[in-house]
């Protein structure tokens, strides 16, 4: 499988992701946020970072890239889209994962290695350390949303107990879209693929969306 | 102009609040032939500042070793570079923007990461860590605790926002640094040598090209102003004197400029600092042995209606100046396009010699490059020993505290803690080069697949021993770096410093700085080590005296394999625990003195060749990957070294320091005297003991216990991680 991992102005982990791609799947390609053909990869990952500095609002500016009107519709075609930190908080601004993304409840940024649990789909249950590096990563969305996401397994990664240090309602580290396509997450995958860097775990998070490859 | 005349006292009294003397602006007057106009005593007054012109210290950094086999780039670039092989290098600098920083923390510490980040790509490597080097006063105050807050955030703000990690770095906490704190920023980077550029300026008839943020009057005569003179009333008003950082701009600018020296566009590349388009100027015009015009007229600017003057020595962040051919400036316009970033010619090279500032037509200053860059006057500096300590003393715990509750006062001393609180702020990941993270080793460990090897980054200068004997606390703190790298493997390829010292004119502190060189040159010798760059920080001194003057040291080594790097923490019950080197612990300038308020003048020397000795043979130890740990000894001596093992493992250790009493010290010398040389190892006994290591016990159980005669230490390891993590809670509570 091939994934194509944009690259905003103001991107920072677009060259982890792409590394970390290749070493899940086999191949990855940078794409320029100009592009809009992106008919030569099977899966997009919108990578870390602050793009467009993050000056206005985590990812508000960069979901009108143009790249991103055609990772709309690759996603819409039930293409797998995943979104990691910045890229999970650009996803939640195009509406394309519900819920936002605010400051830290401790209004700092945290870098740190966390645990979290993967909610349904493969490896449902299974414990992942991954880092997580953010200062605007606490998920949020209303009490009735959150029962509907619930409901119909869209909670995708859950901090474990003692690990939600952004102060995410109902520890929520990540979310999917109602047909699992696509899932965007805060802490780092791509920094959790060589064990010298401190563990292999967040390979997982990458494999776990190559069957919506076409 | 006459003497006495209104004209001749107006301009007297412009070049001295431009921080020149009566001697320099006579000397520019004989220079140029005539009175300097506006633009001229502007830029004349910056180039001449101690900031940029090094006036009080070149002279004594003669002393300092240069050539190098592995030297790829040597003082006088904007970075360091030693060869890692393969085809790379990575270059290194150490930076201070001390004063910035004490008037605008946040800010201050924000531009003094990008500006360093800058130093990095203008010699073409991609920035890939970051380390800090801090300075405050003491915790308890509340101004120490703002300036610490805010440079926190600025520096994790500026790196976190560019993705470039933040890997390592040191915290001290001390009186003197209450007014002055030091905020001393270092980048690494790598490069592939065949596309690294210098910054001399070259091809008469090539175009000068401006990169980057458009120019505005932020940071206006900061290195005269902030950088070369003491702190004191009236900082508040210095703010407007502290520029601005937009990682943002800096991060399109970056990714710009490494396109453009991919694609071969450049013909040399220079950042825009201190002094801005000034210096960057003067210096590419200097270095290249050539001429520059340069129409201001041309130069973005953020507000209209500037002043020439203000152009030229404006010190908006995030710009970059390049020589290019005149016909591939369309080329470069393009990738800067491509980035969304600015870009404009605003001059051309010469074969003048001169710098010519024009607006428009006309022409507004003319000056020759020599007379800017190599004109200002060298001077000596006159030290005199002062009679005994001159800082303050203050007991915060009583003589008569046992062994446990000294440790305990130890762990939790605000520079000797935990640095959590601080490290946690900072993206350490980003580039996935990081093997060793903050606190889990004595220096940063990076990979580079790209030369098949790894680096190893450490950054130390502990301020107090320097001010209790400049020569010796400065050898020591190239020692403890070295020792730092020898704990994972690393040999040293180069060594980068920052001198961070009062005022030279005075004669305590030009002693200080004097002894500290001295002390710097003849450890790099007796090392073998290079140095490859430098920075000098002097008037840091506030109402109350000097800093301590800190030399901020260091060095980046080299190991084969990142995979067999040891920690610092203990790993296995059982194992054994040794002492190898040449350790004789004392308490005189150590953490336990001055929590005494016993500090005084004097340390002991080091025995610099058995140190050296010391390192390669831990080194080679380290590379077999037979150790299972090994931890420098340190701030707090013995006792806090092991305690920071075992709290970092969650193992206990049994400890008898009887062979330490066998050497002649006494029990608390054996526990918590400080000194350099000594290295805290664990693993397999016949590994210890093939190193020739003294055993003082074993790992295990969940208490540490150390025995030194009749004084003994048994505390739990819960109770000591406590003591060790308090800092973040005496910050936030």
């Amino acid at each position: 499988m091939i994934w194509g991992v944009l690259q905003f102005p103001g991107s920072c982990d677009e060259r982890d992701a792409l590394h970390a791609c290749a070493a899940a799947s086999g191949e990855s390609h940078l794409i320029w946020h100009q592009e809009r053909d992106l008919s030569h990869v099977d899966g997009i990952v919108v990578p870390g970072g602050f793009s467009y500095g993050d000056y206005l609002r985590a990812g508000a500016l960069a979901r009108f890239s143009p790249a991103m009107t055609t990772v709309a519709k690759f996603a819409a075609e039930g293409g797998p889209v995943l979104g990691i930190c910045n890229g999970f908080q650009v996803l939640c601004e195009a509406g394309l994962l519900p819920g936002a993304l605010l400051r830290n409840v401790e209004l700092r940024f945290i870098c740190k290695q966390v645990k979290l649990k993967a909610v349904g789909g493969e490896g449902d249950g299974e414990r992942l350390s991954i880092p997580m590096k953010h200062g605007e990563g606490r998920y949020y969305a209303p009490p009735e949303q959150l029962d509907e996401l619930e409901a119909r397994g869209q909670v995708a990664y859950r901090y474990a107990d003692g690990h939600n240090s952004n102060g995410s309602v109902r520890d929520i580290a990540g979310v999917r879209n109602e047909a699992g396509n696509v899932v965007g997450l805060m802490p780092h995958p791509e920094h959790a693929v060589d064990p010298l860097t401190g563990s292999t775990d967040g390979l997982q998070v990458f494999r776990a969306l190559e069957r919506f490859a076409a | 102009m006459s003497e006495g005349t209104d004209a001749y006292v107006e301009e007297q009294a412009k070049h001295r609040e431009l921080g020149l003397t009566d001697y320099e602006y006579g000397l520019i007057v004989e220079k140029l032939g005539r009175t300097p106009g506006d633009v001229e005593l502007a830029m004349f007054s910056l180039l001449w500042s101690e900031h940029c012109a090094y006036k009080h210290s070149r002279k004594l950094l003669r002393r300092l070793p240069t050539e190098g086999e592995r030297v790829v780039m040597g003082p006088g670039e904007n970075a360091g570079a030693v060869d890692v092989g393969n085809g790379y290098a990575v270059a290194f600098k150490v930076e201070s923007h001390n004063h910035p920083s004490a008037v605008e923390p946040f800010q201050g510490a924000a531009t003094g990461v990008g500006g360093i980040l800058r130093d990095v790509f203008a010699i073409g490597a991609r920035p890939i860590a970051i380390l800090d080097s801090l300075r405050f006063g003491e915790l308890d105050s509340v101004r120490s605790r703002h300036l610490l807050d805010g440079a926190v955030r600025g520096i994790g703000h500026y790196g976190n926002s560019i993705g470039v990690a933040t890997v390592g770095g040191e915290v001290y906490f001390e009186e003197p640094y209450e007014h002055n704190c030091l905020v001393n920023a270092m980048c690494v980077g790598l490069a592939r040598t065949e596309d690294m550029v210098r910054a001399a300026a070259a091809g008469v008839g090539n175009s000068v090209v401006l990169m980057g943020a458009t120019t505005g009057r932020d940071g206006i005569g900061g290195a005269s102003v902030l950088a070369s003179a003491e702190l004191g009333d009236g900082d508040e008003a210095k703010r407007p004197t502290v520029q601005v950082g937009d990682p943002f701009e800096e991060s399109k600018v970056l990714e710009c400029c490494l396109e453009l020296l991919e694609k071969g566009l450049l013909v040399s590349l220079q950042d825009l600092g201190a002094a801005g388009l000034t210096s960057s100027a003067a210096e590419m015009a200097s270095a290249g042995g050539v001429g520059i015009d340069i129409d201001v007229a041309t130069v973005p600017l953020r507000e209209p209606d500037m002043e020439p003057f203000e152009i030229m020595v404006s010190e908006s962040q995030e710009r970059m100046l390049a020589v290019v051919e005149p016909e591939r400036v369309d080329e470069v316009r393009a990738v800067c396009d491509k980035w969304e970033t600015g870009s404009a010619e605003i001059g051309v090279v010469t074969d003048t010699g001169l710098i010519k500032i024009f607006r428009g037509a006309e022409t507004v200053g003319e000056m020759p490059v020599e007379a800017l860059v190599d004109g200002c006057p060298l001077y000596d500096i006159e030290p005199a020993e002062p009679e005994g300590w001159i800082y303050g003393n203050r007991e915060t715990l009583a003589p008569s505290a046992d062994p446990e509750a000294t440790l305990l006062a130890l762990l939790s001393a605000p520079s000797i803690a935990s640095k959590r609180w601080v490290f946690e702020q900072y993206d350490s990941l980003v580039g996935s080069r990081t093997v060793r993270r903050p606190e889990s080793a004595d220096a940063a460990v990076l990979q580079l697949p790209e030369a098949a090897n790894a680096i190893a980054v450490s950054i130390d200068g502990n301020g107090r021993r320097v001010a209790c004997d400049p020569y010796a606390g400065t050898v020591e703190a190239v020692l403890e770096c070295a020792q730092n790298l020898a704990c994972v493997g690393a040999e040293p390829l180069g060594l980068t410093n920052c001198l961070n010292f009062g005022n030279p004119e005075k004669p305590t502190p030009a002693w200080q700085l004097d002894r500290a060189v001295t002390g710097l040159a003849d450890a790099c010798n007796a090392l073998g080590v290079t140095v490859v760059g430098g920075n000098v920080s002097l008037y840091n001194e506030g109402p109350d005296g000097p800093i301590y003057p800190t030399p901020v040291v260091s060095m980046v080594g080299e190991l084969p394999d990142p995979s067999l790097v040891a920690g610092l923490g203990f790993a296995s019950e059982g194992d054994a625990i040794g002492l190898v080197g040449p350790f004789e612990p004392n308490l005189a300038g150590s953490e336990l003195a001055k929590q005494r308020g016993e500090l005084d003048h004097g340390l002991p020397q080091s025995e610099v060749a058995a140190v050296a000795a010391a390192c390669t043979a831990v080194r080679d130890a380290v590379r077999t990957g037979r150790l299972a740990s090994a931890h420098d000894i340190s701030d707090g001596g013995l006792a806090v070294a092991l305690a920071e093992s075992a709290i970092a493992a969650g193992l206990g250790c049994r400890i008898d320091l009887q062979p330490l009493r066998e050497r002649g010290c006494t029990p608390e010398e054996a526990l918590f005297g400080e000194g350099p040389g000594g290295f805290l190892l664990s693993g397999p006994r016949a590994e210890l003991d093939a190193l020739g290591a003294v055993h003082l016990g074993e790992v295990g159980g969940t208490t540490v216990e150390i025995a030194a005669g009749d004084r003994s230490i048994v505390a739990g390891l819960g109770t000591l991680a406590d003591a060790w993590h308090s800092l973040g809670s005496r910050l936030d509570g």
